[in-house]
């Protein structure tokens, strides 16, 4: 396990090392990612200032949910990139050396790249959130905090879940996978704002197909200090970051089908 | 003329082709136009207050954004990337064509083919299948309708002189990474494809009229809904045409300049 742990680390290392060849072209992207999100956020801003709440819901919450989506995608993106380009291995027959290689396939493609561009996002997130958290006026406390990282971490792997599946889905079809990115980035998309506002339909995606709303929605009435319009119970709350995880083990046991049912192209 | 015209024919018979990326494409559009029509519902049913542009208005703004996405210049051709990288310019250099006007034939094709073949559906579904509040409203009259068609042909014209930038900015930087990989996310923020640009702050009006973003969305679905008179019709229309006279020019002046130091590469 540590063995693993320590090989990541290799990979992720050999990746920053590689993409840190152009640092001027590194940091023009960066900054250039950083400026772009941070115009996105102010149309969110612009928004709030014309029409004053979002359904009883104020500015610094819908920017706790926003900070929360994206840091986790930023995450997610960055480091399961390898599942999100997946698709070329497989159409390059790539795939066969990474099965003779003996080390699990998880790790040899989650390894294939660590995409350090995704920190201008993540930072423009961090501050969209640290900014949130101390604008709602809600005494942060321990439980809180923790609630806060874990429903972030549950996201990443959330994301990363879908990642895989995306990826899996490539060994039965090598086309360009846009259904599962249309889940992904609609996800982040509607994640911003509150489940509340969409129609049931749409929340019962987010909550039981995707159950983006379990690591982003939930955890945010409990961090915020809000009562659910929707009225679920307030455990729920609590543990559900958890479900992003178990969503990405179950992604996982989808992969290992995915495996075994692998041909080669041969090409 | 004739040749360009027999170019932009060819090309688009070819771009037809793409049925399932098509297929793919529209129904993420449609995804994300509900998505921002419930956000904006959620706003406008929070306010009681006037707003610059009601919420019928701006729920047919949103579809038709998203159904006239493929419109927007936010790739180059990626034939003519493919062209630059592998020493294939030359051929290109050996046409009796001019060079700007032949990709400018193709930039054309490259944003009119593929919306169309997406619009219809798209807007198929946002007038019929939709339930009532998300459902698109058909133009006040014959003359918005007219407007709304001359701007965008304007939109169309602009977009290809943008895309052509782009397909030129190759002959430098090959591989279509760096800073112009922010353009899309310039182009989506200050078009109005996220929010309609009516909405943001008065005092940030005046700059978006100006800037050559506005002419690719905002100017044609903001005639089309009446919501500018057609009387000013000639000055929004100028605007676009001044835009797009720009930047064919600027266009012209780096494949100029470009060509100085190309380097055909490859045997």
């Amino acid at each position: 396990m540590m063995d693993a742990v320590r090989l990541y680390c290799r990979y992720v290392g050999v990746s920053v090392r590689a993409q840190m060849q152009y640092p001027a072209s590194f940091v023009m992207m960066t900054i250039g990612m950083f400026a772009v999100t941070a115009v996105e956020f102010a149309w969110v801003w612009a928004l709030f200032s014309r029409f004053g709440t979002l359904q009883g819901w104020a500015l610094p919450e819908v920017a706790l949910l926003y900070g929360m989506v994206h840091i986790a995608f930023a995450v997610a993106e960055a480091a399961a990139r390898g599942f999100d380009i997946f698709h070329r291995q497989v159409r390059g027959g790539d795939f066969d050396r990474i099965l003779v290689r003996p080390r699990s396939t998880v790790l040899q493609v989650i390894g294939m790249e660590f995409q350090l561009m995704r920190v201008g996002r993540l930072a423009q997130a961090l501050l969209v959130l640290v900014w949130a958290v101390a604008a709602l006026g809600v005494r942060l406390t321990l439980g809180r905090a923790l609630l806060l990282v874990a429903s972030i971490l549950g996201g990443g792997f959330l994301f990363a879940g879908l990642f895989v599946l995306q990826a899996t889905l490539s060994f039965w079809s090598v086309e360009s996978l846009e259904m599962v990115n249309m889940a992904t980035y609609g996800g982040v998309e509607a994640g911003q704002f509150p489940l509340s506002i969409y129609r049931p339909s749409f929340r019962n995606f987010f909550l039981f197909v995707i159950p983006l709303a379990t690591v982003n929605y939930l955890p945010a009435l409990a961090i915020a200090g809000k009562t659910d319009p929707l009225g679920f119970p307030v455990w729920l709350q609590w543990a559900s970051p958890l479900i992003g995880i178990l969503f990405f083990l179950m992604s996982l046991l989808v992969w290992q089908v995915g495996v075994r049912h692998y041909t080669s192209t041969g090409s | 003329m004739k040749p360009y015209l027999s170019v932009l024919r060819i090309r688009s018979l070819v771009l037809l082709q793409y049925r399932m990326a098509a297929f793919a494409g529209m129904c993420t559009q449609i995804l994300f136009g509900w998505v921002r029509v419930m956000i904006l519902e959620g706003f406008y049913t929070s306010s009681t207050a006037l707003q610059p542009m009601s919420y019928a208005q701006a729920v047919t703004y949103i579809w038709l954004g998203q159904a006239m996405l493929r419109m927007l210049p936010w790739d180059g051709d990626l034939e003519i990337q493919a062209m630059i990288r592998k020493g294939d310019l030359a051929y290109e250099l050996c046409r009796p064509l001019g060079l700007y006007e032949h990709w400018f034939a193709r930039a054309i094709a490259l944003r009119t083919a593929p919306t169309l073949i997406r619009a219809l559906p798209v807007f198929a579904f946002a007038f019929f299948l939709l339930p009532g509040p998300y459902r698109m409203q058909p133009p006040p009259g014959w003359l918005e309708m007219g407007a709304w068609v001359l701007t965008s042909v304007g939109a169309l014209l602009l977009s290809a002189a943008i895309t052509n930038i782009i397909n030129i900015s190759m002959l430098w930087t090959i591989s279509g990474e760096g800073v112009l990989r922010l353009l899309p996310a310039l182009v989506l923020i200050f078009s109005g494809m996220i929010v309609p640009l009516p909405l943001l702050p008065e005092w940030s009006q005046a700059v978006l009229r100006f800037l050559p973003f506005s002419g690719l969305v905002d100017t044609p679905s903001r005639f089309y809904l009446g919501h500018l008179p057609v009387s000013q019709l000639p000055g929004y229309l100028g605007t676009q045409l001044a835009w797009t006279g720009l930047l064919v020019a600027l266009g012209r002046w780096l494949l100029h300049r470009g060509m100085k130091r190309v380097v055909v590469q490859g045997g």
